[in-house]
């Protein structure tokens, strides 16, 4: 059984048409055909959020959604954070405040913190917290992450 | 972790999701948010050859509040729920179970419907839904059908929906002004399943107990109304003595699951505690 589906997705601002497997995940699509490895698999069972980006301006672990799931969908990845003028204030905020040190949970942490601003600019800590629930980090042991949220959350609120 | 191959289909109307399904027979399983159907895909614990995705469906994705009742179609997800101001004016218990699903990723996928039909043991909507007495709505080629909550989980995973019919919505009474209600939940570190959760909903006059549901998850295979506790309680006095005593018959005659996350005996013994918190809690004390 190799039957597919076209599915139409914008990927970071770009459109792209795509014959798919059905069963092939988001997280796999991402990465392996179209080589955005920015995204990373941690546990594969939606529990750690390293493969965490934004669908149609939610977050979502792309490891439990099939790429045929977002078809007509606007999906986000890491890589459409920085642009030519430098990092995304959340970036420079988990680098200012040492909120990684493998990275390897980090990708995931800054898209769940982009959706967590997005809906509540001004987080205390708990809801840093909270929001951040979806998300595992063996190394850091948060306490950075939440002040690299907290630096971010200022920052974006100078700039608009 | 990939599933194994299968046919995927998008009806753009319920009675062409209905077809497929009828059409697809035992081999046919429909899809909401994915979030318990692909893990067990992933698993291969559910092998569908054909997976019917309910995308489209786009009625089924509406909260209403119609004279006294608050209807939720199945499609709604566990973060619609948790910020719609209807359902906070309305029913506050809903959005509040809401709000302790999981994570914020799983909260923005996974489904209302999704979670009853799925009918994991562990699942926070049986324990609301339950304790307000919901009432929900199935489809199929053949027609429709209601049918009660409390009638619908039967076992770990298994509840009375036919294999060929889907969970269009559900409905629950607004509560009455003055209900106080409350979910406790002991979580599951990992995933924030329960390992126990007790909805409360209930009516006083004074401190008089004048009505009370109670909707227990995560104690037992199958969530169950606490009875023999509501009936202890209905006309006592709400005091912590009463309470106490009530509670301490919520797991009477359950066979408590035990598993690597809690045993049977320690489950029984947060149940107890829970649910007189959860009482507690009610009350606002
Ligand atoms: C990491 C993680 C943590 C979680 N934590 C919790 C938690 O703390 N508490 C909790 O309660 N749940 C939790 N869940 C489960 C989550 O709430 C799921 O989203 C939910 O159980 C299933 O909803 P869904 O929309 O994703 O359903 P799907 O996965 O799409 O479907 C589940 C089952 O229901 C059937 N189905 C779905 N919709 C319908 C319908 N309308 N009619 C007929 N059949 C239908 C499907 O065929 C399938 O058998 C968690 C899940 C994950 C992955
Ligand atoms: S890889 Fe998706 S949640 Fe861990
Ligand atoms: S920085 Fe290593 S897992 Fe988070």
């Amino acid at each position: 059984m190799s039957n597919t589906t076209t599915i139409q997705v914008r990927v970071n601002g770009v459109s792209r048409t795509e014959e798919v497997q059905p069963r092939l995940l988001l997280v796999h699509y991402l990465r392996d055909v179209l080589g955005l490895t920015g995204t990373h698999i941690g546990c594969e069972t939606s529990l750690c959020g390293a493969c965490t980006v934004m669908v149609d301006g939610a977050a979502v672990k792309s490891c439990t959604l099939l790429a045929v799931q977002t078809d007509g969908c606007e999906v986000e990845t890491i890589e459409s954070l920085a642009t030519d003028d430098g990092l995304h204030p959340i970036q420079e905020a988990f680098w200012d405040c040492h909120g990684l040190q493998c990275g390897f949970c980090t990708p995931g942490m800054i898209m769940a913190t982009r959706q967590l601003l997005q809906e509540n600019p001004s987080p205390s800590e708990e809801e840093i917290r909270h929001g951040l629930e979806g998300n595992i980090c063996r190394c850091t042991g948060y306490k950075h992450i939440v002040d690299a949220v907290k630096q971010a959350a200022e920052q974006m609120k100078a700039g608009t | 972790m990939i599933p194994a191959a299968f046919d995927y289909i998008v009806p753009d109307s319920l009675e062409a999701a209905a077809a497929s399904l009828a059409e697809a027979g035992d081999n046919g399983k429909v899809m909401a948010g994915g979030h318990s159907l692909l893990p067990m895909m992933k698993l291969r614990l559910a092998q569908p050859g054909v997976v019917i995705d309910l995308k489209r469906l786009d009625s089924l994705r509406r909260i209403q509040v119609d004279g006294g009742t608050l209807r939720i179609g199945a499609l709604v997800t566990h973060h619609q729920v948790e910020t719609s101001s209807e359902v906070k004016d309305n029913c506050a218990l809903l959005a509040r179970v809401a709000g302790s699903i999981g994570d914020p990723q799983v909260r923005n996928r996974g489904t209302i419907g999704g979670s009853v039909v799925h009918g994991d043991p562990a699942a926070d909507w049986p324990a609301a839904l339950l304790a307000m007495g919901a009432e929900l709505t199935l489809t199929s080629s053949g027609g429709a059908r209601s049918m009660a909550a409390g009638d619908f989980f039967l076992g770990p995973l298994t509840t009375a929906i036919e294999a060929s019919e889907i969970l269009t919505g559900l409905s629950v009474a607004v509560p009455a002004a003055g209900t106080r209600a409350a979910y406790r939940k002991v979580k599951q570190k990992a995933s924030g399943f329960a390992i126990v959760g007790i909805a409360v909903c209930l009516q006083a006059d004074g401190d008089t107990c004048t009505d009370v549901g109670i909707g227990v998850t995560g104690l037992a295979g199958t969530p169950f109304r606490a009875t023999a506790v509501e009936d202890q309680l209905r006309g006592k006095a709400l005091t912590a003595d009463n309470i106490t005593a009530a509670a301490a018959g919520v797991a009477d005659g359950v066979d408590a699951l035990d598993d690597i996350h809690a045993s049977g005996e320690f489950r029984a013994h947060l149940a107890r505690l829970n649910t007189a918190r959860a009482i507690q809690d009610a009350l606002g004390g």
